[in-house]
């Protein structure tokens, strides 16, 4: 029992290697391992901390594919970041666009090389489909399991490579000292000990923070734990009001139904049978970028020509055979979900918040403000999405500044000497973590959880005005108070995941304080930051990003400010579609 | 609906050290999943029920469970569905797997029968630029074993593993055959090699089929099993009890029309390999006390000749 002997201290812990590495990556999804995978190749100690076996992280979810722009089959890097710079609003940092799509190509065909079986064409080359906000097929996949395919290849690649993993460890606190991130404290969930982890670098890595909102399709897993770590150790956050809500998600359960569906040619259609994109984008129709299309949708629903708070999405055009051999995942999902055939039947579909376009401000190497603190990744805003992501970007931001990260932080360390952290650092994480544990103030954490994200969704939601933001404030406010009253069920060490829900709440609340703070700053409407107030774009004023901090000395606890857009060779134009 | 379902709990924490099933009664909608009230209890009732869960949506392989004794993915399965044919909900980790608490248990075993396989692509050369040039076929064949989650839902209902610790397994020998087949991987015979020779290896599943049964992902191990033996044949693997067993099973049918059984257990352990010959002596013995004892001189059947016939006319449709 915790609240009886405490967690032990491991004995001699700083002889001991499996504590002490060159380089510490939090999360070991696809930003995560291929950060690793850099490191490990090249000799380093590199170790990965996950919360879940790396097989279980998020990046199995997406489904439709990765960008890049092949110069081999005539596409033209230049294209591709103009279709994502527009498709960002105009809020994504050009020249870290520029980066990825230069580097996407070499980014993609390393994968192929590592043992990714991606779809090919009768050349033998891989092939690809279209995804939306682009103007042509430049999106290369595995039916509709493009991310489990590409996770399970680079864990492969981290077993090849003998990486060190910490699997099912919860980091509580990231150890800067004398300015500089120097490891973690951790929890081994299975024995319900507390660790540190020394570390000349740390990587976050640790993904997005979709279960701040209900309904998700985000895994229960994705709680924002990186970003808030870098945010309470003072590390800015960047854009957190731009949040993506997925046109295709399954009523009732909110599964995602990849975006693949309408590049293979499915049709979006109202009550009336109607294929609505015609109005919203005559020229890109379903295919228009996520925050274009979901917009539209809500706005059908709004107006009364939805079904049930649905549109549907229509796939039996396509004929059975390209269904279940190009989308197999999507019909399982349909049929074992919604006992819909997607031959037969449409199905129907709503926006769901999907994404986090906004996260720890890094630059192009991952770096953040703090020395040896990198980040890659969903929980990372280098910023290449800006104010909406297109589809099948997120893969390829993964890799491939999951890589750039891994190769940055590999020259940092040569110089740094190995230190030795005071175990206060442990001790203290101890003393907060027992407190939690003997706590009984009767709050479950799945009921503030659950108010926090259903507010979180009507204030900051597909459509948004002063009014909901303001009552998002005020309930995150009331969510707050709430939080020291939360206590645990269960007293007991062995995978006491009441006690990491308990932590994950209070990592999720941080997120949605900066995601509203940011939100009532930005007085203009780009991208997914919609308001209905507020209709039109303002470049004069608002071409910049938000950045939150951490701020104890202020009154609600952050401080908002704004930085500059990196605008190389495009100017801001009129977005359409 | 009003559901009640039964979950079996551990706790090693606990001075008895013992598992036991608790009830739960709990009101859910109609379309719930059997996740969706595992999840509804761990929220609102009792914060101690340990599970592993994530995706909610079938792809990350988390919540291998087994649902009155048949192991399933939780998030994919109805409650309802499964009320209606079995008419009671009980809930139990997963077989095979030693339990770490409640529904949660150790992949360690599952990971470490991986890592036997390579589990990695081991190319020879590669290609100056540009990706390897493979069909679509040859690869897209391969997602048979790639959409495996690695839940381990195969590997609890396994039945040789229920006996054999030593077996590879029915996800690791799946995803060993994804390395076989791959066009770009060159280790193709040392990979048949290992799994052909090895204690455990490809000649060890019964084929009893319940990894087809059970599998969430169609990925259907065993059929990925039986063609690595197919391949482990070709490349000349003949010297393995389970090449001998099929071999001697395949003539003696088509030389009597029966089985028969003595010369099946001598040939498939190998005439020459006296120590396990020598093991076969006493279970002989207990089979002739208990009247078991196949006939030393095996019986012919009846319509041998029409078994030939099948023999024939099976052959020519192989060719």
């Amino acid at each position: 029992m915790i609240c009886q002997n405490g967690f032990n201290l491991e004995k001699g812990q700083n002889n001991n290697r499996m504590y002490q590495h060159d380089i510490l990556i939090i999360g070991a999804g696809l930003a995560g391992l291929r950060a690793a995978v850099e490191g490990v190749r090249n000799g380093l100690n590199v170790a990965v901390i996950s919360k879940v076996h790396p097989v279980r992280s998020h990046s199995n979810a997406a489904q439709g594919g990765i960008n890049a722009p092949l110069v081999d089959r005539g596409d033209d890097w230049e294209d591709h970041a103009y279709d994502t710079i527009k498709g960002s609003d105009f809020l994504a940092d050009q020249d870290a666009v520029e980066i990825m799509s230069r580097e996407a190509g070499d980014a993609v065909i390393e994968l192929e090389r590592m043992g990714v079986i991606f779809s090919r064409g009768d050349d033998g080359k891989l092939g690809t489909r279209r995804f939306g906000g682009q103007k042509i097929a430049r999106t290369f996949f595995v039916g509709a399991i493009t991310g489990s395919a590409i996770l399970h290849v680079l864990y492969e690649q981290a077993l090849k490579y003998g990486l060190n993993i910490y699997e099912e460890w919860f980091v509580t606190k990231l150890i800067i000292v004398e300015g500089r991130c120097q490891g973690v404290v951790a929890l081994d969930i299975k024995t319900g000990e507390l660790h540190l982890i020394q570390a000349k670098a740390v990587i976050i890595a640790a993904g997005g923070a979709g279960r701040v909102f209900e309904p998700s399709t985000n895994a229960l897993i994705c709680t924002g734990d990186g970003i808030a770590l870098a945010w309470n150790a003072g590390v800015p956050v960047m854009d957190m009001e731009m949040i993506q809500y997925h046109p295709t998600t399954l009523a009732g359960t909110g599964i995602l139904m990849s975006e693949a569906a309408r590049g293979e040619g499915a049709y979006l259609l109202n009550s009336k049978g109607e294929r609505f994109m015609e109005k919203y984008a005559p020229d890109y129709m379903e295919l228009a970028s996520r925050d274009v299309v979901s917009r539209a949708e809500q706005t059908e629903i709004d107006e009364g020509r939805g079904i049930d708070g649905n549109v549907l999405l229509d796939l039996r055009h396509l004929g059975r055979e390209h269904i279940e051999s190009g989308l197999g995942y999507l019909q399982e999902v349909a049929v074992e979900f919604m006992g819909v055939d997607l031959a037969e039947q449409p199905i129907p579909i709503r926006p769901g918040m999907h994404y986090i376009m906004g996260g720890i401000k890094t630059d192009s190497d991952g770096a953040t403000s703090i020395n040896g603190l990198y980040a890659a990744g969903e929980c990372a805003n280098v910023s290449v999405h800006g104010a909406n992501r297109l589809g099948a970007n997120s893969l390829l931001d993964t890799v491939v500044f999951g890589r750039r990260a891994g190769a940055h932080a590999m020259k940092y360390v040569r110089d740094i000497s190995e230190t030795f952290i005071d175990e206060k650092y442990l001790t203290d994480e101890r003393n907060r973590l027992q407190r939690m544990i003997e706590n009984n103030g009767g709050e479950r954490s799945a009921a503030v959880r659950n108010d926090m994200a259903r507010s979180m969704t009507n204030g900051v939601g597909v459509f948004r005005d002063q009014n909901s933001m303001e009552k998002a404030i005020a309930n995150m406010s009331d969510i707050m108070n709430r939080i020291p009253n939360v206590s645990i069920d269960r007293k007991g060490k062995i995978f006491n995941t009441d006690l990491v829900f308990a932590l994950e709440l209070e990592y999720m609340v941080n997120i949605a304080w900066s995601v509203v703070n940011a939100a009532i700053t930005r007085q203009e409407s780009r991208g997914a930051h919609f308001r209905t107030d507020i209709t039109g774009r303002d470049d004069k004023n608002w071409l910049k990003h938000t950045l939150v901090f951490k701020d104890v000395n202020s009154e609600n606890g952050v401080r908002v400010e704004t930085t500059p857009v990196t605008i190389t060779k495009w100017k801001p134009i009129e977005r359409r579609y | 609906m009003q559901v009640s379902m039964r979950v079996k709990r551990y706790d090693p924490e606990l001075k008895e050290n013992k598992s036991w099933w608790q009830g739960y009664k709990l009101g859910i909608h109609a379309n719930a999943t059997i996740l969706d009230a595992l999840i509804k209890i761990r929220e609102e009732v009792d914060g101690s029920l340990a599970l592993r869960c994530a995706c909610r949506a079938s792809i990350c392989g988390s919540c291998g469970m087994r649902v009155n004794g048949r192991a399933r993915l939780v998030c994919k399965t109805r409650l309802e569905e499964i009320i209606q044919k079995d008419g009671e909900l009980n809930i139990e980790p997963l077989a095979n797997h030693s339990v770490i608490r409640d529904l949660v248990v150790s992949v360690d075993s599952f990971f470490s029968k991986i890592k036997e396989i390579t589990p990695y692509l081991t190319p020879k050369s590669e290609p100056v630029t540009g990706e390897f040039i493979a069909s679509n076929e040859s690869m897209e064949n391969l997602l048979k074993s790639m959409n495996c989650i690695m839940c381990g839902v195969c590997v609890s209902d396994c039945t040789v593993l229920e006996v054999d610790k030593k077996f590879i397994g029915p996800a690791a020998l799946a995803k060993a055959w994804r390395f076989v087949e791959d066009p770009r991987d060159d280790e193709k015979s040392q990979r048949i090699s290992y799994l052909n020779d090895t204690e455990g290896g490809i000649w060890d599943c019964t084929r009893c089929m319940q990894c087809v049964e059970v599998c969430p992902k169609d990925v259907a191990p065993m059929d990925r099993i039986m063609e690595m033996r197919e391949t482990a044949i070709r490349l000349g693997h003949k010297n393995s009890p389970g090449y001998r067993h099929s071999e001697t099973f395949y003539r003696s049918v088509k030389k009597h029309g029966r089985l028969d059984e003595t010369l099946l257990a001598i040939s498939s352990a190998g005439w020459t390999n006296i120590p396990r010959l020598i093991d076969l002596i006493p279970i002989g013995f207990k089979a002739l006390i208990r009247g078991k004892l196949p006939p030393i001189i095996p019986h012919k059947a009846e319509k041998k000749e029409a078994i030939k016939n099948i023999y024939v006319k099976v052959e020519k449709e192989d060719e």
